[in-house]
């Protein structure tokens, strides 16, 4: 708990306020789950090249993170989440997400395999109380840990030399998805080969009372190499180019859902790679059978858009000119030079062969145009550069 | 084609027995377990004092599903009713006590009685518990509708309500959810009469008089049909011939077998492991066992989604009802009450503030001062059951809630000193008369037949709990979420009492095979 004051403060600061606050020269901030965070530092564009082609830290304390142990927590997450929790093994971290009994998404996290039968499992939403819910018949301890961990995304292509040059030996040989711990200063240092960036990239966990030593080091071993930190917008440019959703954006949380039919399924997130019927029962699993024989009503598509205006807000048309879909999320991608979306589809509309359109509004010195642009589905992510899954990973 | 294996009841109680029967004779291979030494579980007859036997929960057969009694040829495999329309006579330490016959008569004090008032409520009483009888004549329908055979059922449900006409449907709608009490201050004003009628409706409920929703466990109560019968030798007779019919039909019937744990298999249940080790498969499983002990205890949560699990764990279940039987050494004198009525039903509700007060101490989880009681001396209509000149008295006691504070182990006696002093006040001199008392407290009875709670109904009779509701939605259609596994007991539509109806339902639905929604 925080103090009996509490009440006094209604946004916290991370436990990198000190430098981060320093850092941002634009004092622009916003507010992630009741914590201070940089929109951005210096400048989005520079931030983001510096992403792309040195390396960037950024404050991802606030993500809310959750202790699952105990003798029934695997039993426990596979009930919880649609993959097989199995296969993922101590030291490994897996991508999941987890649904309501009609089979729609509640929200989407990692779950880190910390130690045999001990897991974090860090999500978008905060998640306790359907994680309490769910655990009546389990024998599992289940703990909010978010303002015990600081953490911080080291991304980039210089990543891996950062690490180094703060003397972790051996961090080159960490696969993607795991992790490994060091010691540093008087504490552990985790560090898992993870982000949401698309990139080579780690996140580093430790106890807020080394956060400021953590960022310093970082920095002081970065220097040569061209780190930076990097806000917000910089890091959304970053996940839409790697092709990663985001609950509250791309889709509803299931449970703060109102109307029928705004929540989406897994399949309909193109995420049918998470969803394992050949493994033990979970929450939802009738329901995404029945999607599955029925067939689902959505499909999330990854749109190259023509030109370059980017579709904000837009809707998505057939060749038909009939409305059938939107766009969940937009932006001019710098590494491949192209406009790119998310984009909600309702089916049948959207099959590869189907011509696609997005109607752009935009202005020019107050002038608002509107254009029609063609686009194509992409499959798989916008970018994703080889150094993102090689082990050992590249030195830069 | 290879032979399929056979479906495995759970539990011989009525339900099970019930349910059992109509599967075998629709020419499926049944075996039927039981975890006692002998079938019945609620419907049982035991001898608690050497020479003397008494029903051992229900002692009143109240509704019993006309269809099942016919079907299974009940009469011919030895069902006899020592009477069939017992009286209800309303006891009072003073007063000479009122009697309510079957033809719709009361008799007594005359000041007590508003013939008029009477007549409009049982008038009422029987158009809407008529309505209510229509749903229990079919399986609960699904409130999202599949197709039109889906349909059909639904709109059944509303027409039966929209047939009473106008006045009487808006009537309906309005009593549905209101407290006993409310609903019979409209009628009455002898508190006689409203004690009695109190009475009936929170009788193996977790309410009292003043509870929301307790008109709609009236209405349950009356849809069951007016007349209460009382099987000779005891409601284990009624599992007798049940059991008989079974064994006929080709039911394989095994005794002292109890289910550790249901076996699942790709989400399907595939059979049952005993508590000796032993595993039966079986192609479908049907449990007669209260929901909660069906899911949370032999399938387990791991088995189940996270939301259904939780409304499982939601079920209203906390039984409230004790029994006690006396071996008598004489028949006793109650109050007030004539030589030809004393084998009748007698009742200790002398208003319906005394049935409240009885109650109000459930809510603290404490057992009632001064308990309400159903009470019958069977042994002055059924000989069988006690040595000549001697007799049995049985008496359903409320409220003893199965959650008392501090346990039933050290509350037992001072719970049976306010049942005999209760009595004595009714019945002065039948303390004398003991020579024995058994006291059966909702632990007791959940240890004896197992049910969770120890509750009558396996969960309470409330609108909330109640057609696609019971025992919660997702497993309404006696089918559940795991395939193969299938509910039949009180738990499920129509709900308690000794019905056998969700016995017959459930055989319906096992016979189409049809999965929970």
């Amino acid at each position: 708990m925080r103090d009996r004051d509490h009440f006094q403060i209604a946004v916290y600061p991370t436990p990198f306020h000190p430098r981060t606050s320093l850092a941002n020269t634009l004092n622009l901030w916003h507010r992630w789950k009741d914590c201070t965070v940089a929109d951005a530092f210096t400048d989005v564009s520079l931030e983001y090249t510096a992403l792309r082609n040195a390396c960037t830290v950024f404050d991802l304390s606030p993500m809310t993170k959750h202790r699952i142990e105990g003798p029934d927590a695997l039993p426990y997450l596979n009930r919880l989440v649609t993959r097989d929790v199995a296969k993922i093994k101590p030291g490994r971290v897996g991508y999941a997400v987890w649904c309501d009994e009609q089979g729609q998404v509640i929200d989407d996290g990692t779950i880190f395999h910390l130690d045999n039968g001990v897991y974090r499992l860090c999500s978008q939403e905060r998640q306790l109380d359907w994680l309490l819910d769910c655990a009546v018949g389990f024998n599992v301890a289940i703990k909010e840990e978010t303002t015990d961990v600081a953490a911080l995304a080291l991304q980039g292509p210089t990543s891996c030399a950062v690490l180094k040059r703060m003397g972790l030996a051996g961090i080159e040989t960490l696969s993607p998805f795991s992790i490994r711990s060091y010691q540093f200063s008087d504490t552990t240092l985790q560090i898992s080969r993870t982000g949401f960036t698309g990139d080579l990239g780690y996140e580093l966990w430790i106890a807020p009372g080394e956060a400021l030593h953590l960022w310093d080091a970082l920095f002081a071993a970065g220097s040569a190499v061209g780190i930076k930190p990097m806000g917000t917008l910089a890091l959304d440019i970053s996940r839409i180019e790697a092709g990663f959703i985001q609950a509250g954006v791309d889709f509803l949380p299931a449970d703060r859902a109102v109307r029928p039919g705004r929540t989406r399924s897994p399949f309909e997130l193109d995420l049918a790679w998470l969803v394992d019927f050949s493994k033990p029962n979970f929450t939802g699993r009738r329901a995404l059978q029945f999607e599955q024989a029925r067939g689902s009503k959505y499909r999330l598509l990854r749109l190259d858009v023509e030109g370059n205006k980017v579709a904000k807000d837009a809707f998505v048309y057939n060749s038909r000119q009939q409305v059938i879909g939107v766009v969940t999320s937009h932006v001019w991608s710098p590494a491949i030079k192209a406009s790119i979306a998310l984009a909600s589809i309702e089916r049948p509309d959207g099959d590869p062969q189907d011509e696609l359109f997005v109607d752009i509004y935009y202005q020019k010195e107050l002038q608002w145009s509107r254009k029609m642009a063609r686009c194509r589905p992409v499959s798989g992510p916008f970018y994703s550069p080889e150094r993102r899954k090689q082990t050992p990973a590249p030195d830069f | 084609m290879t032979e399929r294996a056979p479906i495995i009841v759970i539990g011989a109680g009525h339900n099970g027995l019930v349910c059992a029967t109509y599967l075998a004779r629709a020419g499926r291979k049944v075996i039927l377990l039981e975890a006692n030494a002998a079938v019945g579980g609620a419907s049982s007859t035991h001898e608690f004092h050497p020479g003397f036997r008494v029903s051992t929960i229900a002692h009143l057969l109240h509704g019993f599903d006309p269809i099942v009694a016919r079907d299974l040829d009940l009469h011919r495999h030895g069902l006899r009713m020592a009477q069939d329309d017992l009286r209800t006579v309303a006891l009072h330490p003073t007063e000479k006590a009122l009697v309510f016959a079957t033809n719709g008569n009361v008799t007594g004090p005359a000041p007590e009685i508003d013939q008029a008032a009477w007549r409009r409520f049982l008038a009422a009483r029987e158009r809407y518990s008529t309505a209510l009888g229509r749903w229990h004549s079919q399986a609960p329908p699904r409130l999202l509708a599949n197709g039109w055979r889906e349909v059909l059922p639904l709109a059944k449900l509303a027409w039966s309500v929209r047939r009473l006409g106008r006045r009487d449907m808006r009537e309906l709608l309005r009593v549905a959810t209101m407290s006993v009490d409310d609903w019979l201050n409209e009628y009455f004003s002898s508190p006689r009469i409203k004690g009695a009628l109190a009475l009936d409706a929170v009788l193996g409920t977790r309410a009292g008089p003043r509870s929301g929703g307790t008109v709609f466990a009236t209405l349950h109560r009356a849809a069951a049909g007016g007349r209460m019968a009382l099987p000779q030798g005891g409601m284990g007779s009624l599992a007798n011939a049940l059991a008989a019919t079974a064994r006929v039909a080709g039911v394989e019937l095994r005794l002292n077998s109890r289910v550790a744990a249901l076996e699942v298999s790709a989400g399907r249940v595939t059979g049952v492991r005993l508590t000796t080790g032993e595993t039966l498969i079986g192609s479908a499983i049907v449990s007669a066992l209260d929901p909660r002990q069906t899911f949370l205890s032999l399938l387990g949560v791991k088995h189940l989604e996270a939301e259904f699990s939780r409304r499982v764990q939601h079920v209203r279940a906390i039984g409230t009802a004790a029994r006690l039987h006396l071996a008598l050494s004489s028949a006793p004198d109650f109050q007030g009450v004539s030589a030809a009525d004393l084998g009748q039903r007698l009742v200790i509700a002398p208003d319906s503030d005394y049935v409240e007060r009885a109650f109000n101490p459930v809510k603290y989880r404490e057992h009632s001062l001064q308990p309400v009681m159903e009470i019958l001396l069977p042994s002055l209509l059924d000989q069988s059951l006690a040595p000549a000149g001697q007799h049995v008295l049985s008496a359903t006691v409320q409220y003893a809630p199965h959650d008392l504070n501090g346990g039933w182990a050290q509350a037992r006696e001072r719970f049976l000193e306010l049942c005999l002093a209760t009595l004595e006040e009714y019945a002065p001199g039948l303390r004398a008369r003991i020579l024995h008392a058994e006291l059966l407290t909702p632990a007791d009875i959940e240890r004896r037949i197992g049910t969770t709670g120890a509750h009558w109904h396996h969960g309470e009779l409330a609108l909330d709990q109640y057609l696609m509701l019971r025992p919660v939605p997702g497993a309404a259609q006696y089918a559940t979420p795991v395939a193969g596994l299938y509910l039949c007991s009180a738990g499920t539509h129509p709900g308690g009492g000794v019905l056998g109806i969700a016995g017959r339902h459930a055989s319906a639905a096992v016979l189409a095979g049809g999965d929970a929604p």
